[in-house]
């Protein structure tokens, strides 16, 4: 599918500026990225989060679409109830027209406590899309580590001590589980390749039934950099197989992005204030080695599952 | 044309639930509610509703995918007991702050722990503060009637708030009774159309719903909320009466049984209140001056209506089927104390905590809350705080 | 219930509508970011290929696009975070970052 920013330019925008979210924040630029893939108009659901509390400040609202807010863990199911109504008043003739349905939630509402929702909402066949931007903390509460955080970094649940290099644990493969649903659409993007999460955004609202795409969203806050490069360091994280770009179509594993080097994860660490300990200490740069393994264990398996070797 | 069936409680829900035909229902089952998923199930399968069934994973996505069908602008539904209301409570407070009208079967059944399946009425008051309108059933006939009359109530312009229909656990849910159905043509028309001012499937106005409200406006939202909660007392009685014109059955928002010169009374909500009738009559013919107060509509409480039923009664026992660990009665002793704090005089009234996790209540132990009455009215001493049939 | 599209500070209850339910789809634009920022992003028209990159990528919907060109930055919101500035493509940049006088 073709992305031509022309064209995209002349529709209506669906979230206007005038939110709240720190400058340079990632997840509204994935949300007008996403939404203006669609040609039809939309129902949007968002999980609590920096994306809702930010856009919905009362009396205001940057939505310019249907908007529903439930709560921190059901935005999956909420968005799975309006499409539900849709289809009864539609097939009783109560209802004209079309729409797409569409849940954002962050890594908190996502990967962890709105996780079960999630999983049900897909298991359920709903036509939605599900859309995660992924900043691997609980950022709105004040950046604490969430399932999503990556090996080594300092949050405030987490944070680096004299007995701490940071989060312990390693990230849990979201995307793989989604794609382990067995539903029609599931890929990963990231808010530096503005193409690709297009289109694959745009190849999402064609296929009817749900579908899941999970977005890394850098936050300047959470991650402590300078928000000018929002861009280029979510490319880097891109290039270093951290976040590999990908897509599940009905279970087949394709690669959407080939990077041309492979920079090691030290260049994209060494500019998030979240990883500082981690080069100040020979037990710090043991835990670098460890993040750089994972890494390249996961990337050398999602090449096997991709047909690459 | 009614028709005189025989029903259990969850098959006269069901059955209100089929006349109803919803556009959306999202439940989960749990035990006894059970039955009215399956049942509901069978209509669905079976082409007799038009309603989209989503078989949801939780109670939790039960109510938060009824939420999203309401605020939709559909007519939703959910059914639930006990452990999923305590698991939907959070959802709850959100379904009554976005004034959404879903209606709710609840079969109450005693919350954990330890587990325990059987009636009590402790899961309908931990959702009290909820912003939810409670109606509550003595038997099958006025579960059915109330769920119908719920839809009229939840949906009126004055109040669109969420309600919830209770009925007691097995005692009722599972208990075969001869009751009337209406057909489903009266019923259809009784309900009408569901009308949303707002709602998210209206391409040409959208809306934001659930904002993020701080200190400037949630105050307001909460005042707004607590308005439609009052003026609900009025729609409520209204509807009830066209019902009444309608079936014959009649319904306010508490019934007086033998009230008119009782001296001593019962306050007590669901099944009981049938066995405490039976009693009462026994009673009578003994030259006991005993009645019954039975609420039908818990919230919003219809404080007016008890103090004028027992401002002239001399001694009052109100029956709670559940502990609220205030150490002070349950909550609705407390709300009929506090009731009766207005009247010029006051009968004396004491509390009794009864029939947890489904403990049998008898026509003896109804009798034995009078005879305390009685002791109380000679000027014995009788504790105010009571548990009663509990071996201690 | 009253509709009155745009709410006043000091609104009442009976007068908002109710639930908190906004009925001004996308009025947040009324509401200036635009003094948040440190750093002011000018445009320099003579260096711009109108690619709409940072139309795109502008978290705030900052970037004014007219008929598929770019035709300035609504200061009124831009928060100044630099990232058109920054995805920019020309070899000069088409958009430059300045501190505010
Ligand atoms: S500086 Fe940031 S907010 Fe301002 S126009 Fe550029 S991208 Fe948008
Ligand atoms: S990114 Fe640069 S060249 Fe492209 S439209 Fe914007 S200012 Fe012009």
């Amino acid at each position: 599918m073709a992305v031509n920013l022309k064209q995209l330019s002349q529709k209506e925008t669906r979230l206007t500026g005038g939110h709240r979210a720190c400058a340079g924040c990632a997840a509204p630029i994935i949300v007008r990225q996403i939404l203006m893939a669609s040609d039809k108009p939309v129902v949007v659901g968002s999980a609590t989060g920096c994306l809702e509390v930010t856009t919905t400040v009362y009396p205001y609202t940057a939505w310019n679409v249907n908007f529903i807010h439930n709560a921190f863990e059901n935005a999956a199911a909420t968005i799975s109830g309006v499409e539900a109504a849709f289809n009864s008043l539609k097939r009783q003739g109560k209802l004209e027209g079309d729409f797409n349905f569409v849940a954002f939630g962050g890594d908190g509402g996502t990967y962890d406590i709105g996780f079960q929702s999630l999983s049900g909402a897909m298991e359920r066949g709903h036509d939605m899309l599900y859309v995660c931007y992924d900043n691997g903390a609980y950022m709105n509460t004040g950046i604490q580590r969430s399932s999503a955080t990556p090996h080594g970094a300092n949050t405030s649940t987490t944070p680096a001590g004299k007995e701490s290099t940071g989060k312990k644990e390693y990230r849990k493969d979201l995307t793989q589980i989604m794609a382990a649903h067995n539903i029609p659409y599931v890929a990963q993007a990231s808010v530096s390749n503005h193409r690709d999460l297009i289109a694959k955004a745009q190849k999402a609202f064609s296929i009817k039934g749900p579908k899941f795409l999970n977005v890394l969203s850098p936050c300047r806050l959470g991650w402590a950099y300078d928000p000018e490069i929002t861009v280029p360091l979510a490319q880097q994280m891109v290039d270093s197989c951290f976040w590999p770009l990908f897509e599940v179509v009905d279970g087949e594993w394709k690669l959407t992005y080939k990077p041309k080097n492979k920079p090691n994860i030290e260049e994209w660490m060494k500019k998030q204030g979240r990883f500082k300990h981690l080069f100040r200490s020979d037990e710090g740069k043991q835990v670098i080695a460890e993040a750089q393994a994972d890494v390249d264990a996961r990337w050398e398996q999602l090449l096997a599952r991709c047909g690459e070797k | 044309m009614k028709v005189r069936k025989a029903l259990t409680g969850n098959e006269a829900m069901a059955e209100a639930m089929r006349q109803i035909n919803p556009d959306v229902i999202a439940a989960y089952p749990i035990t006894p509610q059970t039955e009215i998923v399956q049942l509901f199930s069978n209509f669905v399968a079976d082409g007799k509703v038009d309603t989209e069934f989503v078989t949801v994973e939780s109670e939790h996505s039960a109510m938060s995918a009824t939420i999203g069908a309401s605020a939709a602008g559909s007519r939703a539904m959910t059914a639930t007991s006990s452990q999923g209301m305590a698991y939907m409570w959070e959802v709850l407070y959100i379904a009554a702050s976005m004034r959404l009208p879903i209606v709710m079967p609840l079969v109450n059944r005693a919350l954990s722990g330890p587990i325990n399946i059987h009636c009590d009425h402790s899961d309908a008051y931990g959702a009290r503060d909820s912003g939810w309108i409670q109606l509550w059933a003595e038997n099958a006939q006025e579960a059915y009637d109330n769920l119908i009359q719920a839809v009229r109530i939840a949906e009126h312009s004055e109040v669109t708030l969420p309600v919830m229909v209770n009925m007691d656990g097995f005692i009722i849910s599972h208990g075969l009774e001869i009751m009337e159905a209406e057909d489903d043509d009266t019923i259809r028309n009784f309900i009408g159309v569901r009308k949303p001012v707002y709602h998210l499937l209206n391409e040409k106005e959208p809306i934001t719903m659930g904002p993020l409200d701080l200190q400037d406006f949630y105050f307001e939202h909460k005042k707004q909320q607590a308005d439609a909660m009052a003026r609900s007392a009025d729609v409520i009685r209204e509807i009830s009466k066209e019902w009444k014109d309608l079936t014959g059955r009649s319904y306010d928002m508490l019934e007086e049984y033998r009230m008119e010169d009782a001296e001593i009374a019962i306050v007590a909500l669901g099944s009981t209140c049938g066995t405490a009738k039976v009693a009462i009559d026994q009673l009578r013919e003994q030259g006991v001056k005993a009645g019954l107060v039975k609420i039908r509509v818990f919230r919003p409480f219809p404080k007016e209506e008890i103090a004028k039923a027992l401002a002239h009664t001399k001694a009052v026992a109100v029956m709670d089927r559940a502990e609220s660990f205030a150490d002070f009665g349950g909550p609705l002793f407390r709300d009929v104390r506090a009731s009766l704090y207005e009247c010029d005089s006051r009968p004396k009234t004491i509390s009794y905590i009864y029939g947890l996790g489904g403990r049998d209540v008898t026509l003896d132990t109804i009798t034995q809350v009078y005879a305390d009455l009685q002791r109380l009215v000679k000027g014995e001493q009788v504790p105010m705080l009571n548990h009663l049939g509990v071996r201690d | 219930m009253a509709d009155n599209k745009k709410i006043k500070p000091n609104a009442t209850a009976k007068e908002i509508p109710m639930a908190g339910i906004i009925t001004t789809p996308g009025n947040a634009k009324e509401f200036k970011t635009g003094d948040w920022k440190t750093r002011v992003p000018v445009h320099i028209e003579e260096n711009c290929i109108n690619c709409l990159i940072c139309w795109v990528y502008c978290p705030d919907n900052a970037i004014e696009v007219k008929d598929g060109k770019m035709v300035g930055i609504n200061l009124d919101i831009c928060k100044g975070c630099g990232i058109c500035h920054n995805v920019c493509p020309t070899k000069i940049k088409s958009i430059v970052m300045k501190n505010p006088d």
